[in-house]
């Protein structure tokens, strides 16, 4: 075996294009889960995201409005998730399980004439300067546009979570919504906002899956990434910053089984392709270990129904 | 102060099956302390409402100031003058101080200014507050505070306050009757809904009543008694629980060195829990809400486990097992909370009884159930203790919430326990149910029982206890005779003040 054909810095480059899908997935879902809203459909929501932006990008030849399709893909699914649990009050567990068999299967059938297709490339921002540092440069600044932007995001959301009047809202809604709709806010028409924003994201971390990725279009080809959004929205106790820790650990676990695979190692591919889903699950159990600090974070009315009552 | 401040006239509002207001009109004046009477589901939960926003009236019309009034949302009425304290707080457990009141402001200042804010009026009225602290690791009396403040914030000119001394220690009570009387002094009126008669006649310059949605009386309470004010509500006789003699039997509840880590993070741990229950013997324990009790409870059914010899049950030490055998030995439980802990919101009476009684009414043969059997028993619940109910396969979720009480602490009572332990048996039940249930309880001990009630209401823990402990930041006092304990003595002990309590 020879590890010295590990570049570090391509591994690093890599790393953070596997994470980036999971880290837009996950700080949608972020906020969904901050109002209150448990929406299991992200999976689904990605794919669809996936194929739409696959789908506009080779239409139009334009990877933004093909990314722009993905936004209002993905927002649209999470749409008819947030009218069947907000309005008609389905279960959000049942209901976000069928949102991701749907997409799935959804994507599968508007996917079958684009498999094999190349969508147009672009999309690379090399940062000026910066990008013509040694290592550096390479590792961190010559990345497409969707890298930095997700950064981006993560600070919005944590900037509107903390800073402003209307993430304090929304984060009242999640805690309590009883208490939020007697002190007159329409606790509905929030978390529909939160969930259309949790789908945009997912949406747009399937694109980039499709477009910028790998960049082709195979059916099922979000691979559980979804999943792994939500598992790591639990990892990071509901905190914007950690989704970031969160995502690029699992991208570097994943990264790094490649690799190592690559290398020939003498272990089954098999079990170092599982080996991102048991840290997934190790680092989960260890988080919520202690009940008491898990319960402490997670927004108290997550996952139940609203129903107004007079 | 005779100026007019809010004048209702004719609200009405339906709901399927119900007229929960019925043409009710009467006045505020400024600066006055107005009482609204009324049993569980009399309407005046819906009534204040209608004044607050939350609810639009189907017919009838408010006038505040002179002006026509009639708020869509909560934000109007606030804007306008109008500040309500909830009974179940509208508080966010894991925000602070600062955020809470916020949520309940129309035009929030910076930071940094409210916070100077909160401390000014919180300290002007005697509520003083810590703007950073958590929610959740306030005290109820001290949550209340954030509601109160948040409102006097806004200026209010009507304070809607719908029962705010049910969770109150007295010397609490006292504190917040010092600031509503600077409040109504100052020209603020204020709308006081409440079941303790006692303290409308002590605060109240006027009092309405009402029965079934309509208004049918209104009175002075100063010139009124606690049990005329109470017929006037339920139109009727009140019939009052007669005094028994106490006479101690064998022992058949031990609790020794009790100790429990409490799972909820805004919990109480319970540290070093003793008594003794005898054969007859009703005790009380008293505190205030977020002690223990809750966790009191679950060590007592069997829902959390101990050591197995903290807890012995006619000297079998039980602590370690779980609740299906703590019932079959006979020792019952009946928790706080009705829908989702004591009984199931979605299921029938008939599912509900027999899944608390199954091995003791002997529901149950080789895995089916006997469907005679426990229909029989549930109808022998709904008749004994008068459970008002379509039938006996409704939904528990559909019961009132006095009558499904009724339903959970009949289920228990009829199952013949050893030890019933029932958490705040009365919570939210009106004068003549409540009345009702002690009395059941009180039988069951003269039968040879013993009942544990966990309850923060001090008038109806002095009313039907023999013996009295108070638990106090997870710690139980020594348990005393209830006989010549008065209002004040107890008042300290709830404050944390075992030591005394001890002595005493």
């Amino acid at each position: 075996m020879d590890f010295s054909t590990l570049n570090p810095v391509a591994l690093i480059a890599s790393l953070i294009m596997a994470a980036t899908p999971i880290l837009l997935a996950a700080i949608g879902e972020l906020v969904v889960e901050k109002s209150g809203v448990l929406n299991l459909g992200v999976e689904g929501m990605m794919i669809i995201g996936a194929i739409a932006g696959f789908a506009i990008s080779v239409e139009t030849d334009s990877p933004w409005l093909g990314m722009l399709a993905a936004v209002l893909a993905g927002a649209s699914l999470a749409l008819i998730f947030g009218f069947l649990t907000q309005f008609l009050l389905s279960n959000q567990v049942a209901t976000g399980l069928a949102l991701t068999l749907f997409g799935l299967g959804l994507a599968a059938l508007l996917g079958q004439s684009y498999s094999g297709m190349k969508p147009p490339s672009s999309l690379r921002l090399d940062i000026p300067v910066l990008s013509d540092l040694p290592i550096v440069g390479e590792m961190l600044f010559r990345h497409d546009f969707m890298v930095y932007f997700s950064l981006l995001i993560v600070v919005g959301v944590w900037f509107f979570l903390n800073r402003t009047r209307a993430g304090l809202v929304l984060r009242a809604v999640g805690e309590n919504h009883n208490a939020a709709h007697s002190l007159g806010y329409n606790v509905v028409m929030i978390r529909m906002g939160a969930i259309a924003f949790g789908g945009a994201c997912a949406g747009l971390g399937g694109a980039y899956v499709s477009l910028i990725r790998v960049p082709q279009w195979t059916e099922g080809m979000t691979a559980g990434a979804g999943w792994i959004a939500l598992a790591i929205v639990v990892f990071a106790s509901w905190k914007p910053w950690r989704v970031i820790l969160g995502a690029y650990l699992f991208g570097g676990v994943t990264i790094l089984q490649l690799n190592l695979q690559a290398l020939g190692i003498g272990i089954s591919a098999a079990y170092l392709s599982m080996t991102p889903y048991l840290i997934t699950i190790i680092v989960m159990v260890i988080m919520s270990a202690d009940r008491r600090r898990a319960s402490l974070n997670a927004p108290a009315s997550l996952g139940q129904i609203f129903h107004a009552s007079h | 102060m005779s100026e007019t401040l809010l004048e209702i006239k004719g609200l009405s509002k339906s709901y399927p099956g119900v007229k929960a207001n019925d043409n009710v009109s009467f006045t505020i004046q400024q600066g006055e302390i107005h009482a609204l009477l009324g049993e569980n589901g009399a309407g005046k939960s819906t009534l204040v409402k209608m004044i607050y926003g939350l609810v639009h009236p189907d017919e009838g019309d408010m006038v505040l100031h002179g002006k026509h009034y009639m708020p869509h949302k909560p934000s109007e009425a606030r804007n306008l003058g109008v500040g309500m304290v909830f009974q179940h707080f509208s508080l966010f457990e894991a925000l602070n101080v600062a955020e809470n009141i916020t949520l309940g402001m129309e035009h929030a200042p910076p930071r940094a200014e409210l916070a100077v804010r909160i401390r000014e009026v919180s300290n002007a009225y005697g509520l003083p507050l810590d703007p950073d602290r958590l929610i959740g690791d306030l005290s109820v009396g001290e949550r209340q505070r954030v509601e109160i403040v948040r409102c006097l914030l806004q200026n209010p000119k009507l304070l809607i306050m719908d029962e705010p001394t049910s969770v109150l220690t007295p010397q609490e009570v006292d504190t917040l009757f010092l600031t509503l009387r600077k409040l109504s002094s100052e020209g603020v009126a204020i709308l006081y809904i409440s079941h303790k008669l006692d303290e409308i006649k002590t605060l109240c310059d006027h009092a309405t009543v009402l029965r079934h949605g309509k208004v049918v009386d209104t009175c002075i309470p100063a010139e009124e008694t606690a049990r005329s004010m109470a017929e006037m509500m339920i139109g009727g006789e009140l019939s009052m629980p007669t005094a028994r003699e106490f006479t101690p039997g064998d022992t058949l509840l031990e609790l020794n060195n009790l100790s429990l880590a409490s799972l909820d993070p805004f919990g109480t741990s319970l540290t070093n829990v003793s008594l003794t229950l005898r054969a007859g013997e009703v005790m009380g324990v008293a505190g205030v809400a977020g002690n223990g009790q809750d966790e009191l409870l679950l060590a007592l059914s069997g829902e959390r486990t101990t050591d197995s010899d903290m807890i012995k049950l006619k000297g079998v030490s039980l602590g370690g097992m779980g609740p299906t055998t703590r019932r079959a030995l006979g020792l019952l439980a009946a928790p706080e909370e009705r829908l989702g802990h004591a009984a199931a919101p979605d299921m029938s009476l008939t599912e509900n009884a027999f899944l608390s009684a199954r091995i003791r009414q002997k529901l149950e043969k080789s895995g089916f159930t006997l469907r005679n059997k426990r229909d029989d028993f549930t109808r022998e619940i709904i008749e004994k203790f008068d459970v008002r109910t379509p039938g006996i396969s409704n939904a528990a979720r559909s019961l009132s919430g006095g009558n499904l009480q009724k339903f959970v602490i009949g289920r228990e009572v009829l199952q013949q326990p050893t030890v019933l332990v029932v958490n705040q048996p009365t919570w939210g039940v009106d004068a003549a149910a409540a009345a009702d249930i002690r009395e059941a309880l009180r039988t069951l001990a003269a039968e040879g029982a013993a009942v544990l009630v966990i309850s923060q209401d001090l008038d109806e823990l002095m009313e039907m206890s023999d013996t009295f402990a108070v638990l106090a930041e997870g710690r139980l006092s020594k348990p005393r005779s209830a006989v010549g304990l008065n209002v004040e003595e107890i008042g300290l002990m709830m404050g944390g003040n075992l030591e005394e309590s001890a002595n005493a």
